[in-house]
C-alpha cells in the first residue's frame, strides 16, 4: 500500500518524472552504445583474421598495413614484387603463404586478387576456415568468388559477371566491360570484411590492369599484401625482423596480434575519452533528475505532513524519495538498454556496409551490466541527497505545515 | 485516559511557550479547547500527537507515558490510538477518498488487526455514515472533492479503526456555518459510534455548548501567552 502512495505521488507528477527519465534513459542509452561498439569493435576486429602469423607488406606503418590488409579500411600506398612472395615462400620456415593484391573494386566491394590457398590456409574467428555454399573456388582467369554479403546486396549467385573498376572507391572510374568477370562460387558469411570482398585470381587482376594501360599483360601483376603461415609460430618475431631487414626491396612484417595492440593502443585513448564523456551525460542525466526531486520538497511537504498525521516515522518519508529516484534509475537502466538495442538492430547493417565493423545488436559487453548496476546505484545514493532534506523537513514540520 | 502532568515545553530555553500544571480528558469525553493562534495550539497538539517532546512533565495517553517513549515508538502509538483532522490539506491529492480513508491503517498494524479483511466495506460504510456514498465521491481523487467533502473525508480517516484519541484542530474553519452543523453532527455521531474522545481545538466559540467541557487554553497555560 505505501508502495501503491509512492506511485500514486509519481503517477501525479508523470510528466516531470517522465522527463528525467528520458533524459535519463538517454544518458544510459549512449554510454551502453559507447561500451557496446568499443566491445564489439575489439571482438570483431579480433575474430577478423586468426592463424596468421605474419603479414608482409611494402615499407609502410604497421596499423595501415593491417588495417587494408585485414579489414579493408583504406589504400594500399605500395606494392611488392611477386619475386619476394617467392623467396619467402621458399624459406623453410613457412608453411604457407596466401598472396593479396587490393586495390580494385565494383560498385562499393572491394576486390581481392588471390589464389585458392586463400580459401585453404585463411582463418577467422576460432579458427574457421572459408567455406563456399554454392559453386567452386577459382579455375579460370576470370572466374570470382564472392562474400555473402557481396551475392545479397546485389543478388549475384553462380553465373552472374562482374565488371571491375580500377580504384577502390564507389567512385572508381574506367570501368571496363570488355572482359567481365564470371561468379563461380559464393562463400558462407562469415560477419568479417571477406563477406563484403570478391576473390578474383591475380592474373585476372593483371589482365585489367593491363587493359587500364598499367603495363603489359605478361609482367607479374605486383601484390600488396602477403599472409604468412609459419610451421612454428615460435619463430614469428625472427622471421619479422629478417623480412624487414630484406635487402631487394623496402618491406614490413608485423605480428597481426603485436599490430592490433598497437592499434588498440592508439584507439584506446578516444574510446577512454567517449567512455568518460557518456559517464559525465549519465551524470548530467542523474543531477536532471536530482533536481526534479529537490523542486518538488517544497511542494511535498503537506504530502509528507499528511502521512506523518497517520501515523508515518521519518525514515518513511525518507525512503519513499530513495525508493522514488531508485525506481526511475531502475526504469531508465531498462529503458537505455532497450533504446542501444534498437539502435544497433536499426544501425547494424547500415554501419556494417559503410564500414566493415560488424555489430551483433543483441550481444551484449560484459561490463554493460556493471555499468546498468553503477547508474541504479548512483540513482539510488542521489535519493538519499532529498531525501535527507525531507527528513529533516518532517521533524521540523511536524504535523502541519506552516505555509 | 489522556492526562498531562507538570508539562513544559519551549522553542528556546529560559522561554517556556506551554507550561500546563494538568489537562485531563476522560474516555469518550468531548473537550473543547479554545485558543487563538499563537497560543502554543499547534506545540501542545504536536506533543500529544508525540512528533514533539517536552523539556518536563508527562503526557500519558491510555496509560503511556509519551516522554519515556522513542521517536519511532511514539509515530506508532499515534498511528494506532490517536486521529487526526485538521483545518485544511488532510488527504493526498492524488488518492481517491477511499485510499485516503484506507492509508489511516497503513502504518497501524493495530487498527488494521481490528478491521481484520472488513477493512474497505468498514472505509465505505464510514463514508457512506459521512454521505460520502458512490463512485462519485468515494472513487475521485481527493483533489477534485468540494471543502466540506474533504474534511468528512479526513473525519473518515481519522475515525477508521475506531482509535481512543480524536484530536481536531480547526477543523471547520474552512467550512460555512451550515456545512459546520452538518460536519460536526455527523463527527460526533462517528465519534460516539468508535467511542472515540474528542479534543476540539478552536477559536470558534459558537461551538463552544456542544461540547461536555470547554477550556480556555490561555487559563490552562501558566507561560501566558509568547508573542509569535
Amino acid at each position: 500500500m505505501i508502495l501503491r502512495v509512492a506511485l500514486a505521488s509519481l503517477w501525479n507528477r508523470r510528466l516531470a518524472a517522465a522527463l528525467s527519465l528520458c533524459t535519463l534513459a538517454l544518458s544510459v542509452a549512449l554510454l551502453l552504445a559507447v561500451e557496446r561498439v568499443r566491445a564489439q569493435t575489439r571482438s570483431s576486429f579480433s575474430s577478423t583474421v586468426s592463424g596468421t602469423d605474419l603479414i608482409v607488406g611494402a615499407r609502410t606503418g604497421a596499423v595501415q598495413l593491417l588495417l587494408f590488409s585485414v579489414f579493408r579500411i583504406g589504400e594500399p600506398s605500395n606494392t611488392l614484387s611477386q619475386a619476394t612472395w617467392h623467396a619467402l615462400a621458399a624459406e623453410d620456415t613457412v608453411a604457407w603463404t596466401i598472396p593479396l593484391s587490393l586495390g580494385d573494386a565494383h560498385r562499393g566491394f572491394r576486390v581481392l586478387g588471390t589464389n585458392n590457398d586463400y580459401f585453404e590456409y585463411f582463418r577467422y574467428g576460432a579458427r574457421r576456415q572459408l567455406e563456399i555454399t554454392d559453386g567452386g573456388r577459382l579455375e579460370g582467369d576470370y572466374d570470382a568468388v564472392i562474400g555473402a554479403d557481396v551475392a545479397a546486396t546485389l543478388g549475384y549467385g553462380p553465373g552472374s559477371e562482374i565488371e571491375v573498376a580500377h580504384g577502390g572507391g564507389r567512385a572508381a572510374i574506367s570501368v571496363h566491360a570488355e572482359h567481365p568477370f564470371q561468379v563461380v562460387g559464393v562463400l558462407a558469411r562469415t560477419g568479417t570484411p571477406v563477406d563484403r570482398t570478391i576473390h578474383v585470381p591475380l592474373a585476372g587482376i593483371d589482365a585489367i590492369h593491363a587493359q587500364f594501360g598499367h603495363g603489359p599483360a605478361t609482367a607479374k601483376p605486383a601484390l600488396t599484401a602477403i599472409f604468412v603461415g609459419l610451421n612454428n609460430r615460435a619463430a614469428a618475431l625472427g622471421l619479422a625482423r629478417q623480412l624487414n631487414d630484406y635487402e631487394p626491396e623496402a618491406l614490413l612484417a608485423i605480428l597481426p596480434g603485436l599490430a592490433l595492440a598497437e592499434l588498440w593502443g592508439v584507439v584506446g585513448v578516444a574510446e577512454k575519452s567517449l567512455l568518460v564523456i557518456a559517464g559525465c551525460v549519465v551524470l548530467a542525466g542523474l543531477l536532471g533528475m536530482l533536481t526534479a526531486l529537490v523542486t518538488t520538497l517544497g511542494e511535498r511537504r503537506r504530502e509528507m505532513a499528511v502521512l506523518r498525521a497517520v501515523g508515518a516515522q521519518p525514515w518513511h518519508i525518507a525512503a519513499l524519495l530513495v525508493f522514488e529516484s531508485t525506481l526511475l534509475a531502475t526504469a531508465a537502466a531498462t529503458l537505455g538498454l532497450l533504446l542501444t538495442t534498437l539502435a544497433f538492430a536499426l544501425l547494424a547493417p547500415l554501419i556494417g556496409r559503410n564500414s566493415g565493423l560488424y555489430l551483433q545488436p543483441m550481444q551484449a559487453s560484459p561490463h554493460e551490466a556493471a555499468l546498468l548496476a553503477t547508474v541504479i546505484v548512483a540513482g539510488m545514493l542521489a535519493g538519499l541527497i532529498p531525501a535527507c532534506m525531507a527528513y529533516r523537513n518532517t521533524l521540523a514540520d511536524g504535523l502541519t505545515v506552516r505555509t | 485516559m489522556l492526562q498531562i502532568e507538570n508539562l513544559r515545553f519551549g522553542w528556546h530555553p529560559g522561554r517556556p511557550l506551554l507550561e500546563i500544571p494538568e489537562l485531563r480528558l476522560e474516555r469518550g469525553e468531548r473537550l473543547f479547547l479554545r485558543g487563538p493562534s499563537g497560543s502554543g495550539k499547534s506545540s501542545l497538539l504536536g506533543l500529544i500527537g508525540g512528533v514533539l517532546q517536552a523539556q518536563r512533565g508527562s503526557i500519558s495517553i491510555l496509560g503511556t507515558d509519551l516522554q519515556q517513549l522513542r521517536g519511532s515508538a511514539r509515530d506508532r502509538f499515534r498511528a494506532d490510538h490517536i486521529g487526526l483532522i485538521f483545518q485544511q490539506f488532510n488527504l493526498l491529492p492524488y488518492l481517491d477518498a477511499l485510499a485516503n480513508v484506507l492509508l489511516a491503517l497503513e502504518f497501524s498494524p493495530r487498527r488494521r488487526a481490528r478491521l481484520g479483511t472488513q477493512a474497505t466495506i468498514e472505509a465505505r460504510q464510514l463514508l457512506e455514515r459521512l454521505e460520502l456514498a458512490g463512485a462519485a465521491v468515494a472513487g475521485r481523487p481527493a483533489a477534485e472533492l468540494s471543502v466540506g467533502q474533504q474534511q468528512r473525508v479526513a473525519a473518515a480517516r481519522a475515525l477508521i479503526g475506531a482509535p481512543e484519541l480524536l484530536i481536531a484542530d480547526e477543523p471547520t474553519s474552512a467550512l460555512d456555518a451550515e456545512t459546520r452543523e452538518s460536519f460536526l453532527a455527523l463527527l460526533f455521531a462517528e465519534c460516539a459510534r468508535a467511542e472515540s474522545a474528542v479534543l476540539f481545538v478552536s477559536h470558534d466559540r459558537s461551538l463552544e455548548t456542544r461540547f461536555d467541557r470547554s477550556l480556555e487554553l490561555g487559563a490552562l497555560n501558566r507561560a501566558g501567552m509568547v508573542p509569535a
